[in-house]
């Protein structure tokens, strides 16, 4: 198991055990973190998992794909450490990471 | 008697319909009634990366099972409903039990449209839909084995590319005149078409079947010319139907689909419809129908639950829809049906290219291959309701993100 924090908008913090393997997106939805809708359930169809990464884990998080890179170009309020959160495999080295999810994820 | 939500179908729109209900802050029970064994799980990869094996079965789960019963949802599996006694306000299950209900969700989906010939019950012949029907598939999807698709849909596609993908010899039979002629422009066809003779797939058009034949197991596929087509296995996938006769049974207004207003009501107050069997006002095009997405049952799902506790409407979004077919993605936004006029951007020769389709200069529909940016460019522009013209997007010169911020400034 591997620790990740997924802060809200509003600053709540919520922690929860992702398993090695699954998406931080899977993570959360399993976990019934709000946030993050996941609507296409994975498939980089839908841009609905939008997360901040902290920047000190971002380069842990593995390259972005060109596929992930159009779709965040078109999300609102993206950051340089935005990603979706579908495109991001749980490994141990991520323990401890701490996402933050946008306002909305339209 | 307390407030009580019972949801009949515990598909993508009924789990999404539960799973809101608790977020909005619904505190009356809640039940949520389904014929599968399985808790509600996402439908999409069934086709795609569960029937490749890349996916473990709880990885289809919208919540894990233990869930429900943590979120006081009361969720009955194998359960199918007799009856809706709206006199009575209750459901009548199969099994004898009736629940009571203050909300009536009918969330029953759709089922495969049957084969309608002779032979279609021979063993080996198979339906996409359910995560029953893929587990008794997978067995016999072996490499080496003769697969014949019937119907060249989305479905059907999807599982001639992953055939490919583990080895099988497939030969695909449409009896339109092109693939996907039902849901796309001829472009598109010709690309889908092109992509899986590359694969090694057999695509036949214009093409009618007679009937399967076989002892026990189906052996053959009989064209109306005679020819026969040796297989070892048939999948069905020539469109679904809505499950509609529970509501037609209780008096419940239905066309195609149950009918349904924006929030998802039937012509009973305490009755809403949602995901494929709900047939729905499509508010960026003035007309109503019927779809069968992804987008259509969690959109409904939200807004039947935002409803039922009195919270504002969810906006509703243009709708969209994907395939998986090989390497390529395609991205769909908008509704294409009516259109008279098609520009292509990109070249499908590059396997990266979009068409966007119009009808009277209108602005109403595009199909994006590996084209994200197309994609949600035309989302949010239909969204709109932008001037978004023929001209603009067949300029490849510019953007497609500055072609959509001066659509919209217009």
């Amino acid at each position: 198991m591997v620790k990740i924090t997924y802060i809200d908008h509003e600053g709540t913090r919520r922690d929860v055990d992702a398993k090695v393997g699954e998406s931080v997106m899977e993570a959360a939805v399993r976990n019934n973190i709000p946030g993050i809708d996941a609507d296409c359930g994975g498939a980089c169809a839908c841009a609905t998992c939008h997360v901040y990464v902290d920047p000190e884990y971002l380069p842990k998080t593995g390259e972005q794909e060109a596929m992930e890179q159009s779709m965040l170009d078109f999300a609102d309020a993206v950051q340089d450490n935005s990603r979706l959160s579908c495109q991001i495999s749980v490994s141990d080295d991520l323990e401890g990471l701490v996402v933050t999810t946008p306002e909305s994820q339209h | 008697m307390s407030a009580s939500v019972v949801i009949i179908g515990a598909g993508q729109a009924g789990g999404q319909a539960a799973v809101s209900l608790r977020q909005f802050g619904f505190e009356g029970e809640i039940h949520l009634v389904g014929e599968e064994a399985a808790p509600p799980y996402q439908r999409p990869p069934l086709s795609k990366d569960y029937l490749k094996g890349k996916l473990e079965r709880e990885r289809l789960y919208l919540k894990p099972r233990e869930f429900y019963a943590d979120n006081a949802i009361t969720l009955h599996t194998d359960a199918r409903v007799a009856r809706i006694d709206r006199d009575e306000k209750s459901v009548v299950l199969e099994s004898g039990e009736s629940l009571n209900y203050t909300k009536l969700i009918i969330a029953t989906g759709s089922r495969p449209r049957p084969l309608p010939l002779p032979g279609a019950d021979l063993d080996q012949v198979f339906d996409l839909r359910t995560l029953a029907d893929i587990d008794a598939l997978k067995p016999a999807m072996v490499a080496g084995k003769r697969l014949l698709i019937v119907g060249a849909g989305y479905i059907g596609l999807e599982a001639a590319a992953v055939a490919r993908e583990l080895g099988l010899e497939v030969t695909v039979l449409e009896m339109a005149e092109r693939v996907l002629a039902r849901v796309t422009s001829t472009v598109m066809s010709d690309f889908y078409q092109a992509l899986h003779e590359s694969h090694g797939a057999a695509i036949r058009t214009g093409i009618r079947l007679s009937s399967l034949k076989g002892e026990g197991a189906v052996t053959h596929g009989v064209l109306a010319d005679g020819e026969e087509i040796p297989c070892d296995l048939v999948l069905v996938g020539i469109g679904i139907l809505p499950n509609e006769e529970l509501a037609v049974g209780a008096g419940i207004a239905c066309k195609n689909g149950i009918l349904v207003d924006r929030d998802t009501r039937t012509n009973d107050g305490d009755i809403y419809a949602i995901g494929d069997c709900a047939h729905r006002p499509l508010v960026h095009y003035g007309r109503d129908g019927r779809l069968e997405s992804v987008h259509n049952a969690i959109e409904q799902g939200k807004i039947a639950a935002a409803h039922i506790v009195g919270k504002d409407r969810p906006a509703e979004d243009v709708p969209w829809f994907w395939s998986d077919q090989y390497n390529i993605k395609l991205q769909i936004a908008g509704l294409s049906q009516g259109y008279d006029e098609v520009v292509v951007r990109g070249d499908p020769a590059n396997e990266s290219f979009a068409v966007f389709y119009f009808a009277d200069g209108k602005f109403i529909s595009v199909d994006a291959v590996n084209a994200p940016a197309e994609f949600l460019s035309a989302k949010r522009l239909i969204a709109a309701d932008a001037a978004l013209t023929p001209a603009d997007v067949a300029d490849e010169s510019v953007s497609m993100k500055d072609i959509m911020k001066t659509a919209l400034a217009r």
